[in-house]
């Protein structure tokens, strides 16, 4: 839940008093184009950057007060999946696993679990940075989730990927969503967003339209959320 | 342009990053390389623009070898690689003059080429390129490669990462520069930029996968294409994936895109004949295929009611688009349109049937138009 959240930088307002709810279980589409404001937003709903003004309550917590245990509380995945390339996979799992304060036989029973899930038994043992996009994309999608948190933040993650492996992908936030986890996630891929519950677009600093991307369409009076996108963003004074 | 089997590796005992690929591109037209990241698409740039050599293979452009003749080509191609690549301490005006300068030519010579382009980054021709905003840095750097006339444009991922409003305003350039007869090669792994070029190849781990016009790949798509939701995604592709008839189930948007085996449409006995399983046990059918075929015809001869198929749904859609199930194209097979509508509804009757045992409800389904991504996962899948 958010309400007012401001963010200034000196004079600029790089997000501008924006008040949105997000719902359990919620596929939650954060669009707008570069410069509007998206990441800003983002880091304060997960606890990097402290409000100007506004407030917001994030898994329970509230991001001014405790940022700290909202942390422990969410899953991140950012843009170049949040791997490290030269460890390999269950490097990376126990890495990040330890970081989310699991126990050690949490972390062996996950880890296994997780391995067996994905099918990569064989390369367990690789460094991720051998792997394809794809499967990278997956394992980090996973390692978001190892702790079980309510929430989980997706920055920009499925960049060019080929379609099949795309929608391997959404078919893990799918499972996910369907088994309580909010999913709140960032894309400039306007097709995307059509895989979302709902979505909320910003333009300069402001949320200008937030609703199910079916109703947005039929609003607009247009085919596509590319289209929606392209009529408000069209007067946008910011760019990146 | 004709390229004949290049082939690239990078590093021993690596898959080729380009495995033997090979097409022809002709003058004044705009060539599409489509496919996701380690496609090949940047690779066969870097080949083409004579920057790295190929390991097999060869390629002439406009006429010249590109590893024998490649001053020449140099001379006559415009290049706007990936990642922006222009000197971000210059300015706009000056980076221009630089590149200009390089070609021996000068801004004036041919500004009538990039005027539309540059007009719009002209207030700012003063500022230093580092400072553009990304949608700015792409019609400068798509300056550059046209201030010395070249005969031929390549253009790798020039869309990527930006947004979407410029990434139309920059395809509408292409269209006007197109129409100055530029030939222009360009790669993108956006399958609705793929409809925009005249033809396309489409690319996976090194190799072509398909080439044609965008509308001839579009018209081939092998088999009937639906279109099917519910009131829980995640469930209703659990449940398609596990029914017996389904060839491929993939998630688009609000819809999941459903093929059907082929089985499923065989012209030789009436309805679901051969599945002796599941169409009994869900589908109001007779052992005799011809009863079958004869209650269907009658039903819809006699506009269906959606209670008649079993489908839950608030929407009125449904009218529409049983309406819509008639003419089906199969490409050429048009005169078999008296059979196809029968199996359609067999199938369709059988597949809600199913879906609404496993809990599924707000079920609706219709025909769909296949589109270039469909295609590209045909592809994939076979």
């Amino acid at each position: 839940m958010a309400q007012g959240l401001t963010k200034r930088f000196g004079d600029f307002v790089a997000t501008d008093s924006i008040s949105f709810e997000v719902y359990k279980g919620e596929i939650f589409g954060f669009l707008g184009a570069n410069g509007a404001g998206k990441t800003t937003a983002m880091k304060m709903l997960c606890g990097l950057s402290l409000p100007s003004a506004g407030k917001a309550v994030v898994a329970g917590f509230d991001v001014h007060t405790q940022a700290q245990e909202l942390k422990r509380n969410i899953g991140y995945m950012g843009q170049k999946f949040s791997l490290y390339d030269d460890l390999t996979i269950i490097e990376n799992i126990r890495y990040y696993a330890g970081i989310y304060g699991l126990s050690d036989l949490e972390i062996k029973i996950k880890s296994e679990a997780m391995i067996a899930q994905l099918g990569l038994q064989k390369e367990a043992r690789k460094l991720v940075g051998s792997l394809p996009a794809g499967w990278k994309q997956k394992v980090a999608f996973s390692v978001a989730l190892l702790h079980e948190p309510k929430i989980v933040f997706l920055d920009e993650p499925t960049g060019g990927v080929d379609p099949i492996t795309r929608r391997q992908f959404w078919d893990m936030i799918y499972e996910a969503a369907d088994k309580g986890t909010t999913i709140f996630i960032t894309t400039h891929y306007m097709d995307e967003a059509e895989y979302c519950d709902r979505v909320s677009i910003m333009v300069d600093g402001k949320i200008e339209a937030l609703d199910k991307p079916s109703a947005l369409r039929k609003s607009f009076g247009v085919a596509t959320m590319d289209e929606v996108f392209y009529q408000l963003a069209r007067g946008a004074k910011r760019s990146e | 342009m004709t390229v004949s089997g290049l082939t690239k590796s990078y590093g021993k005992n690596q898959e080729p990053a380009v495995d033997g690929v090979s097409f022809e591109v002709s003058k004044g037209e705009l060539f599409g390389l489509i496919g996701p990241d380690g496609a090949g698409k940047t690779s066969i740039f870097r080949m083409l623009t004579t920057l790295i050599l190929p390991d097999k293979g060869s390629a002439q452009v406009i006429g010249y070898d590109i590893v024998k003749d490649f001053k020449q080509i140099r001379k006559r191609i415009g290049y706007m690689p990936g990642r922006f690549s222009l000197y971000p301490d210059l300015t706009v005006e000056e980076n221009l003059n630089f590149f200009a300068t390089v070609f021996k030519t000068s801004i004036k010579e041919n500004y009538h080429l990039i005027e539309g382009i540059y007009t719009q980054i002209e207030p700012f021709k003063n500022r230093r390129a580092g400072k553009l905003s990304g949608g700015m840095k792409q019609k400068l750097a798509l300056c550059c490669a046209l201030i010395h006339k070249p005969e031929i444009l390549f253009l790798d991922e020039p869309t990527t990462g930006v947004d979407p409003i410029s990434r139309k305003e920059f395809w509408e350039m292409l269209k006007r520069l197109k129409a100055q007869h530029i030939t222009i090669v360009v790669s993108t792994p956006y399958m609705d930029e793929a409809t925009l070029c005249d033809r396309i190849a489409l690319m996976q781990n090194g190799k072509i996968l398909s080439i044609d016009k965008p509308e001839t790949m579009l018209s081939s798509y092998p088999q009937p294409l639906f279109a099917i939701k519910a009131h829980n995604m995640h469930r209703l592709l659990l449940a398609l994936r596990n029914y017996p008839n389904t060839l491929s189930a993939y998630a688009f948007g609000e819809y999941i895109h459903l093929t059907f085996k082929n089985e499923a449409f065989s012209r030789q006995n009436g309805a679901l004949h051969g599945h002796a399983g599941v169409s009994n046990s869900y589908a109001e059918t007779s052992n005799n295929g011809i009863e079958t075929s004869n209650s269907y015809t009658e039903t819809s001869n006699s506009n269906i009611e959606p209670s008649n198929l079993n489908i839950e749904t608030s929407n009125s859609n449904i009218e529409a688009s049983n309406s819509k199930i008639e003419p089906f194209n199969y490409g050429k097979e048009t005169s078999n349109n008296q059979t196809s509508p029968l199996k359609t509804e067999t199938v369709e009757k059988d597949l809600i049937a199913f879906l609404k045992n496993q809990g599924l409800t707000d079920i609706e389904f219709k025909p769909e138009v296949a589109g270039i991504e469909d295609y590209f996962i045909d592809l994939l899948r076979s």
